[in-house]
């Protein structure tokens, strides 16, 4: 046995396995991350979501899946063939990408490497050709709107994540991502770096194009934008990307600033609770918190975005970052 | 064995989509064959083993300046049949130009001298002390290279000042801004107002209208009125 796992295949094989078990229960929560959705609107706007298929509405997703799959993929005339159907894929394949650094449990990533939070941030930041390919495959002006103002969206947000996840790497000193997770062992970094968690938390809502920062999408303004001219399996595609690029960003939050799988306290309640579980429910807080705000804010206005981006978000973690080195290095705290 | 075969899989994706750049017909084609390009080129530098630089060379050149170059490749609008006009014309020229750098190429390789320890450098490029990549880059970076470091940085920063300049056209007297700090630290959310006809409220901190320049009030006036309509 343990030489046929030490041979390639046996490596192989070991690889698939742990690909499974981490997407398979990821495309369930992406399923159910729907449901919670509708329901949780429902509660807060007071009427009662999905009710009707199975017991409290809970084989709804299932009934969607199999909706978009039975729908005809319409192809406009004058798209871009391959590009058209290229885009979703993408996007898919990324939110699922990244996943294979994500560590649930100490030792439990599939691949535990060295610059794991810079592949997480070059993967994200990929996110934004699925949107722009998208839009300008589809030949439509609503599409291509969306794509324009999506791509400035992103790669604006993108500049002060970068900024907060340097100001937690300099706490931490290394790039690995259970390195992260056990820098926190004393204090979760939410509460040393509580602004940049928050600067952090506004910017995983643009990045996902989630409202309030939903413009590439601005149903009232650009009907359906990027996403307009797709149907069926295409469609679904781009919806289980972006919930799963949620469920992403809510991991990198996770991993950040929450402390990854380890327990709030490290006392006898709270360690019985195994770490993934943990992991999990700090993932669901996350996206608990996304759906809240989506039932919550109005859309933002694009120039009052920008503003936010680039003249209230990129200084405040400038100068964060500045005086998060000058106080590791006055207090000696500067990890080696 | 898998690391060659890896390798030569890459290169050879990586050379056909730079052939395809520069051949491809349509201009967002070449631009996402660049981007292809780039992807192979990190998964070369993953081989060797500089992880750091190619995670940088995904997140720099394909998250951020692709991006841009393929937003501005997108809005151009270019006329294929003029873009071929002059290729039999320009064809030798370019063919000279090409084939003296390839020359030059050659040379430099040609006299290319290997110092002793070379070979076993390149086997371990770490230092011994160092554990990962990052920090050996880090460590040279910071240290034998501050100055040119540094001084690339200030270089880009003249860039950026340089294109802000270019673009940066003064705002008419009369335009409309919005003073958001205000607007937020209001006290109250909703007032009533008597707003004098075209003053703004600006002690409210709203959309402030500054007042126009006395010789062109009057024309400026009549001027918004016959067409703005409706008044009347």
């Amino acid at each position: 046995m343990d030489a046929f796992l030490n041979s390639s295949i046996g490596i192989l094989a070991i690889t698939i396995a742990q690909t499974l078990a981490i997407l398979v229960p990821l495309l369930i929560f992406v399923a159910y991350m729907t449901y919670a959705e509708r329901k949780i609107m429902a509660a807060m706007q007071m009427r009662v979501g999905p009710n009707v298929v199975g017991p409290f509405g809970l084989l709804q997703p299932f009934a969607d899946a199999a909706k978009m799959l039975m729908k005809e993929t319409i192809i406009p005339s004058g798209a871009n063939r391959a590009l058209f159907i290229f885009a979703p894929m993408l996007t898919f394949i990324l939110a699922m990408m990244a996943w294979a650094v994500i560590p649930v449990n100490e030792g439990w990533a599939i691949a535990d490497i060295n610059v794991g939070i810079l592949y997480l941030f070059a993967i994200s930041s990929l996110g934004v050709y699925g949107i722009i390919i998208a839009g300008w495959a589809s030949n439509s002006k609503y599409a291509f709107l969306g794509a324009l103002r999506s791509a400035a969206q992103m790669v604006s947000y993108e500049v002060s994540m970068g900024f907060v996840i340097v100001t937690v790497l300099l706490c931490v000193g290394s790039l690995n991502l259970t390195q992260i997770v056990m820098a926190q062992k004393t204090v979760w970094f939410f509460i040393p770096l509580f602004p940049m968690f928050i600067i952090f938390f506004i910017s995983t809502l643009a990045e996902t194009n989630r409202p309030p920062f939903d413009l590439a999408e601005g149903e009232s303004e650009l009907v359906a934008g990027f996403m307009v001219e797709y149907s069926a399996m295409t469609y679904a595609l781009f919806f289980l990307g972006e919930y799963a690029n949620m469920f992403l960003m809510s991991a990198m939050t996770t991993t950040l600033f929450l402390g990854g799988w380890l327990a709030p306290i490290d006392m006898a309640p709270f360690n019985w609770v195994p770490g993934p579980l943990w992991f999990i429910l700090k993932v669901c807080l996350c996206m608990f918190t996304f759906v809240w705000v989506r039932a919550t804010f109005p859309r933002y206005r694009y120039d009052q975005l920008m503003r936010l981006g680039w003249k209230v978000f990129l200084p405040i973690s400038l100068v964060w970052l500045v005086l998060t080195a000058f106080v590791l290095k006055l207090a000696g705290w500067l990890p080696v | 064995m898998i690391a060659a075969l890896a390798f030569y899989v890459f290169a050879a994706i990586l050379i056909a989509s730079a052939v395809m750049v520069v051949t491809a017909r349509n201009p967002v084609h070449s631009v996402l064959y660049l981007i292809l390009a780039f992807f192979n080129a990190a998964a070369l530098f993953l081989i060797a083993g500089a992880e750091f630089l190619a995670m940088i060379l995904v997140i720099v050149y394909v998250g951020a300046v692709a991006v841009l170059f393929l937003f501005v490749v997108m809005m151009l609008d270019i006329d294929f049949v003029q873009m071929k006009e002059g290729f039999q014309r320009y064809l030798p020229i370019g063919a000279i130009v090409g084939g003296m750098l390839f020359l030059e190429l050659l040379f430099v390789y040609g006299a290319w001298q290997f110092a002793d320890d070379a070979q076993g450098l390149r086997m371990h490029p770490n230092p011994a002390d160092v554990a990962t990549n990052t920090q050996a880059i880090g460590r040279i970076l910071y240290t034998d290279y501050i100055f040119l470091f540094q001084a690339s940085g200030l270089i880009l920063l003249v860039a950026m000042i340089g294109a802000i300049v270019l673009t940066l056209r003064e705002k008419p007297a009369n335009s409309r801004r919005q003073n958001i700090a205000v607007q937020v630290a209001r006290a109250h959310a909703v007032t009533m107002k008597d707003v004098p006809k075209r003053a703004g409220l600006a002690e409210l901190g709203g959309i402030i209208r500054r007042p126009l320049p006395a010789a062109k009030k009057p024309k400026a006036v009549a001027h918004d009125d016959q067409h703005g309509g409706g008044h009347h």
